[in-house]
């Protein structure tokens, strides 16, 4: 049976359908879920997507962490289940403190869409299996994207192994070229880049299905060679 | 300007509200009576250049616009043409020219947010963005300015949205020193059977505004759009709407989910002129009369009064007219979304369009007099004189010019714009920006759209009809650069002052050329807008009909790109040329940019090229594809050096062949054992081989260039001259 994948739709989100798109064409099943539910249905996974969570008039994620849903996220992540945030979905788990950082204006303070190498780095994540050491080409889409924490969190989070993704060539300022930290038990990973922006050869990379596969293979779905 | 409802009606507000002392008697005569003052300002939008059409109409009933794809054409919020297999696409560009000088970041914003929610009211999911834009000069003062918040603007409005930017053209120019041009263009995508118009069905039907508050932001826009520049005008920022892309975002999905059901008989968005035209238009289109009670209208700031509503142009909002029983529907959707919803009318049997504030009557106004009965001219239009043919141009070097002529604004890289758009949320864009065009697939179907937007005001001002016909053949040729094949047209007529014979002629003719151009290549143009009055001081802007062309390709992902790789065999498709330099970036940089013709279409060898280069793209033969245009054939090989593979090309290295920019040409690159298989689909098309890439130089005959000098020479100038490290040039 295939696992159940939640993509939370946050008021603003607009990178929610492209996970969703993601996740079924590695063979899970991918579950939308309104930010405005006080429960999650019975999931495998939880993924929060790109966008703009309430137009990012605050700090971004900042309004989004105090969504209804959330409450039931944390608790997920508390029972050691994998979520995944992606570009907004990273800033909203900073906010909500499941992953260690803030994320600041661009150093160039513009939006910056454009491909980013990255290298696999840390321990092991249920996103980030067999993947470490290897070197990623990825999409980034975003103004505030420069992670940015205290020198003694910088020192733990690289102590710890908790840093899985740095940029070859740093493209926002982020301290220790950090592109994707996890928490400290490995199971909520956040990073800026999109990794289901290249899961298909004709949208120019596939550097992304790895993550997909990964998390596949970790919610113990039957691996499959999903890549069009 | 914010009078009361009992002001007397004195010649000095009649002047202040854009009417001629004419107009306003013709408002007169077919009223019978004086108009209160809000009617008085309803007539002012309403009767706008912007709104009415008055000064264009007669001419843009000249242009085709139907064909065996065409669903809607002009008329609605947006056109649509049939894709096939029950798909549809939604297009329109449409200008926000006097805002974007006068805020560029809301201005531009704005412009996004608007044409957004044109293509969604009619049910689709947009899918695409491009945008054309047009600034003065690099060394004037604002421009810098002007650039940096114009950009902001469209990636501020484009990214929150969540829909790609996928291509767009930026060009500089003196003629637009005190008058940008921002024109904004959406596509989107809907059920070929579930299309939305902006009607009220019957009488008794209920009127819902949904969206967000009304404020007092962008009170006579679309007046302020219908005038000239002159001093003061940094003082009319208080007619530039404010825009709020997350309300949108929420308002898009909020629409498409109630779209879902059937509860809507008629949706339109409140653009320019606000409340006031998207009530009437929809009553004009559904033959009605309209009852709106403004007290019901949710209101963002206090002490609002009638005027202000009806003239507002707050963003983000719409009317949806439902029938009565289907309340519920409405508001569960809204609510969910966090949006405003009130019902605030009704639909009438008496044709008259009719307001009411805690139960008095304040306007009154029969449909028709607005709509049908607004001014239409036909302005005197005087040909210009003649303007000097192109001469002879000395150079001792044409070739050792490039990297200058690369390095131009019009020409070079411009990555620094388009990186600050999201251009691949979504995840469908196939081929992205800086390509001859873009390409974005229709996920779970073998069908792609092709978007390309262009137009070359040079050109259009040395012969209107033949530089807009060529703007024309141009799109189509990018478009078959990636294989595709025009579905429509939008076009987005940007011209200086109507009221000057001599603009008017160059819009006239404008359109003729368009028309015989669109006729010739089977593109009907299904929507657009007109946008007068791009002067300052009395000086208008190069007439710039901005086109923007979609294409539709249908089969595997095409693996073309325009940039060369090792060992293919080079081919120009179309003649060396009769080295075309009038109107080119080259007689420019010379200094002749108003001298001679521009270059002439032949309609039958454009389309044969069209044929084949769909053809050897759609068929996997060619590698490379690009289309000859500003710069010519030199500028079009040293662009396909970018990733770093040069070439050897062998022809003759005057300016006319290097430079020229003739029409009806495009460059493909192959590998070898493709020849036949090329010459096949070649077939009655005249092309030549001229070279071979490989290496790291691009070679002409005995001279060459280092390709690392090209890439730098495009890819520097303009982010140095937006840090404000290169000289202006």
């Amino acid at each position: 049976m295939s696992a159940r994948v939640a993509v939370v739709t946050f008021p603003g989100s607009n990178c929610d359908a492209d996970l969703r798109h993601a996740v079924a064409l590695f063979g899970m099943d991918p579950v939308a879920v309104w930010h405005k539910e006080t429960t999650l249905p019975r999931v495998d996974a939880v993924l929060l997507p790109g966008g703009f969570s309430y137009g990012d008039y605050l700090r971004c994620g900042a309004i989004a962490r105090f969504s209804p849903v959330m409450a039931d996220v944390v608790a997920f992540a508390g029972r050691g289940g994998p979520v995944l945030g992606v570009c907004n979905g990273f800033q909203i788990l900073t906010e909500c403190g499941l992953v260690p950082g803030v994320l600041l204006r661009n150093e160039g303070l513009t939006f910056q869409c454009r491909d980013v190498n990255l290298r696999v780095e840390g321990r092991e994540t249920p996103f980030t299996r067999d993947l470490v050491g290897q070197t990623l080409r990825l999409p980034i889409a975003h103004a505030e994207g420069n992670w940015f924490a205290d020198p003694e969190t910088v020192a733990r989070v690289e102590g710890e192994g908790q840093v899985c993704f740095r940029y070859l060539g740093n493209p926002n300022g982020s301290l220790h070229d950090i592109a994707g930290v996890s928490n400290t038990r490995g199971n909520v990973v956040g990073l800026m880049p999109h990794p289901e922006r290249y899961v298909e050869a004709s949208l120019g990379g596939v550097d992304g299905s790895g993550v997909f596969r990964s998390l596949a293979a970790s919610v113990g779905n039957p691996p499959i060679g999903a890549n069009a | 300007m914010t009078p009361g409802t009992h002001d007397v009606i004195t010649d000095e507000l009649v002047q202040q509200h854009g009417l001629s002392p004419e107009e306003y008697q013709r408002l007169l005569d077919v009223l019978g009576r004086e108009p209160t003052i809000v009617e008085l300002g309803v007539f002012s939008v309403m009767w706008s250049e912007h709104c009415s059409y008055k000064s264009s109409r007669i001419h843009l009933g000249r242009l085709p616009t139907t064909g065996p794809r065409v669903l809607i054409g002009p008329g609605e919020n947006a056109g649509v043409v049939d894709l096939g297999d029950g798909y549809a696409a939604c297009f329109k560009m449409e200008s926000h020219n006097h805002p974007s000088y006068i805020e560029p970041y809301q201005g531009a914003a704005t412009g996004v947010g608007g044409i957004l929610r044109d293509v969604f009211t009619m049910g689709a999911r947009p899918m695409a963005l491009m945008d054309s834009l047009r600034f003065g000069r690099l060394e004037h003062p604002k421009t810098r300015g002007l650039v940096r918040g114009v950009v902001a603007g469209i990636a501020g409005y484009g990214n929150c949205m969540g829909i790609p930017t996928v291509a767009g053209e930026t060009r500089f120019d003196r003629s637009y020193d005190g008058n940008c041009l921002v024109n904004a263009f959406c596509c989107g995508i809907v059920p070929s059977d579930r299309i939305f118009l902006g009607t009220t069905g019957a009488p008794g039907n209920k009127v819902f505004y949904v969206g967000a508050g009304t404020g007092r932001d962008g009170i006579h826009g679309a007046t302020m759009a219908s005038t000239e520049f002159g001093e003061g005008s940094e003082e009319k920022r208080p007619t530039v709407q404010v825009g709020d892309p997350f309300q949108e975002k929420l308002l898009l999905e909020a629409c498409l989910e109630l779209m879902e059901g059937t509860a809507i008989v008629g949706i339109q968005d409140m653009g320019a002129a606000g409340l006031t035209s998207s009530s009437v238009e929809m009553a004009g289109r559904g033959g009605r009369g309209l009852l709106l009670r403004l007290d019901q209208v949710p209101m963002r700031e206090t002490g609002m009064v009638p005027y202000e509503l009806l003239l507002s142009e707050s963003q983000e909002r719409m009317l949806i007219v439902i029938e009565p029983g289907r309340e519920q529907e409405v508001l569960d959707v809204f609510r969910k979304w966090d949006l405003s919803v009130a019902e605030i009318g009704e639909v009438t049997d008496d044709g008259v369009w009719r307001c009411t504030w805690h139960g008095e009557e304040v306007a009154a106004i029969p449909v028709a007099v607005l709509t049908d009965a607004a001014p239409k001219y036909d302005r005197p239009q005087q040909a210009p004189p003649a303007l000097p043919a192109l001469p002879e141009l000395v150079d001792p070097d044409p070739f050792g010019r490039l990297l200058v002529v690369l390095a131009d604004p019009d020409i070079s890289d411009k990555q620094w714009i388009w990186r600050q758009y999201d251009h691949q949320v979504g995840t469908d864009t196939v081929v992205r920006p800086g390509a001859d065009a873009a390409l974005v697939r229709i996920k779970g179907t073998a069908k792609h759209l092709g978007f390309v937007c262009d137009s070359n005001g040079r050109h259009v001002y040395l012969d209107p009809f033949v530089g807009t016909a060529g703007q024309v053949a141009e799109c189509a040729r990018n478009l078959a650069c990636v294989g595709a094949t025009p579905v429509g047209l939008s076009d987005c007529m940007n011209f200086g002052n109507p009221q000057k014979p001599e603009i008017m002629w160059q819009f006239a003719r404008s359109v003729d050329g368009m028309a015989e151009a669109c006729r010739a290549l089977d593109v009907p143009v299904i929507s657009g807008n007109v946008s007068l009055y791009n002067e300052t001081d009395g000086v208008g802007i190069l007439p710039t009909p901005g086109l923007a062309m979609v294409g539709l390709y249908e089969g595997p992902t095409p693996g073309v790109r325009a940039r060369f790789s090792e060992g293919l065999e080079v081919a120009l498709i179309g003649e060396l040329g009769r080295g075309w330099l009038a109107g080119s970036v080259y007689a420019r940089l010379m200094g002749f940019d108003r001298h001679g013709a521009p270059p002439p279409v032949e309609y039958t060898a454009e389309r044969a090229l069209h044929v084949a280069l769909r053809a050897l793209v759609a068929g996997g033969v060619v590698e490379v594809a690009h289309d000859l245009s500003d710069g010519g054939l030199l500028v079009a090989l040293a662009e396909c050096t970018l990733d770093g593979v040069g070439g050897r090309f062998d022809f003759a290295t005057d300016a006319g062949t290097l430079y020229g920019e003739d029409h009806g040409r495009a460059l493909i690159a192959y590998r070898p054992g493709a020849r036949d298989r090329v010459s096949e689909l070649l077939a009655g098309v005249h092309s030549e081989v001229i070279g071979q890439t490989g290496g790291s130089r691009l070679a002409v005959g005995h001279r060459t260039v280092d390709v690392a000098d090209v890439a730098r020479a495009w890819g520097h100038s303009f982010p140095d001259w937006l840090a404000g490290t290169s000289p202006t040039r």
